[in-house]
């Protein structure tokens, strides 16, 4: 009996899933009033723009999709400390935004990649902890939710 | 030969031996039939996939807002309406400082409702969010 109990325990401890949440990652800008926005040197700027039907434009250049993480980690290799500005029109739908966020977060693990193979000649999964923090001060993600234009 | 009447020759107590048993089939019962809190939701939402997703190891840091197909808000228990999300997430973010407000939202919605709730929430000072996802296969 006891044996059957102790069976039916482990197959459920065993078969057991706990959910977790996954999802991309964002921290907000705190909320400014107009006379905070700060102006930035254009040259630092990578905009990404996305309109209703998902076609693209980075930095006045159409672009497609999928084509994103490849035109962003170039542009983020030529300089340091670059920003990232995502902007999309409101009806946008919400997919086709995770996508474009998906892509410049493809574009800096890439990055991150190189970078990790460079110093440690490594891949990223291979590193410890303390490189990998390493590489998240080195190649710091930097992507810029748009202030959108109107608001209810 | 000899007729004796077996009387009280021996205790007449419950056995005990299957008490631990009984034990675990109902630590079993409530272990299966137990579901941790669960949120009763009342809007329909199909989330979108990405490749680059991280997981959140705290459970208990993590809000959520869920947006439906039809551009229905449900936070915790409750539809609410966007100007109310402010004094929500203010709310959130004195019980648990470093909450997570991880939105839920509907593959289909328009980005001016997402916009709109991630207004509200700067200015209820809840700045950490999580675009809830599905890994991209």
């Amino acid at each position: 009996m006891a044996d059957i109990a102790f069976l039916l325990l482990i197959f459920f401890l065993v078969t057991t899933t706990i959910d977790v949440d996954t999802g991309i990652g964002l921290v907000l800008p705190p909320p400014v009033e107009e006379t905070d926005i700060v102006k930035m040197d254009p040259d630092r700027i990578i905009k990404v723009l996305v309109n209703a039907a998902g076609d693209v434009l980075i930095n006045d250049e159409l672009a497609s999709l999928p084509q994103i993480h490849e035109i962003v980690a170039n542009k983020l290799r030529t300089r340091a400390k670059m920003i990232v500005s995502i902007k999309t029109d409101r009806e946008t739908p919400y997919n086709i935004y995770i996508s474009a966020l998906d892509e410049i977060k493809q574009a800096y693990t890439a990055l991150r990649e190189e970078y990790s193979m460079q110093t440690f000649g490594l891949p990223l999964k291979e590193i410890t902890k303390e490189q990998m923090e390493q590489v998240r001060e080195n190649v710091r993600q930097s992507i810029s939710i748009a202030e959108p234009e109107r608001t209810r | 030969m000899k007729f004796k009447k077996k009387q009280a020759s021996t205790k007449q107590n419950i056995p005990m031996a299957s008490l631990p048993d009984i034990i675990f089939m109902l630590l079993i019962f409530f272990m299966v039939t137990t579901v941790l809190r669960e949120f009763d939701i009342k809007v329909q939402y199909t989330l979108p996939s990405a490749t680059e997703i991280e997981k959140i190891d705290n459970k208990r840091i993590v809000s959520y807002i869920w947006v439906g197909q039809d551009g229905r808000v449900q936070i915790d228990d409750n539809i609410v309406l966007i100007p109310e999300i402010q004094n929500i997430a203010k709310k959130k973010r004195q019980e648990i400082p470093q909450v997570i407000m991880s939105l839920r939202v509907d593959k289909g919605s328009r980005m001016g409702i997402v916009t709109d709730i991630q207004q509200q929430l700067r200015k209820g000072d809840a700045l950490r969010i999580n675009y809830s996802a599905l890994q991209k296969l």
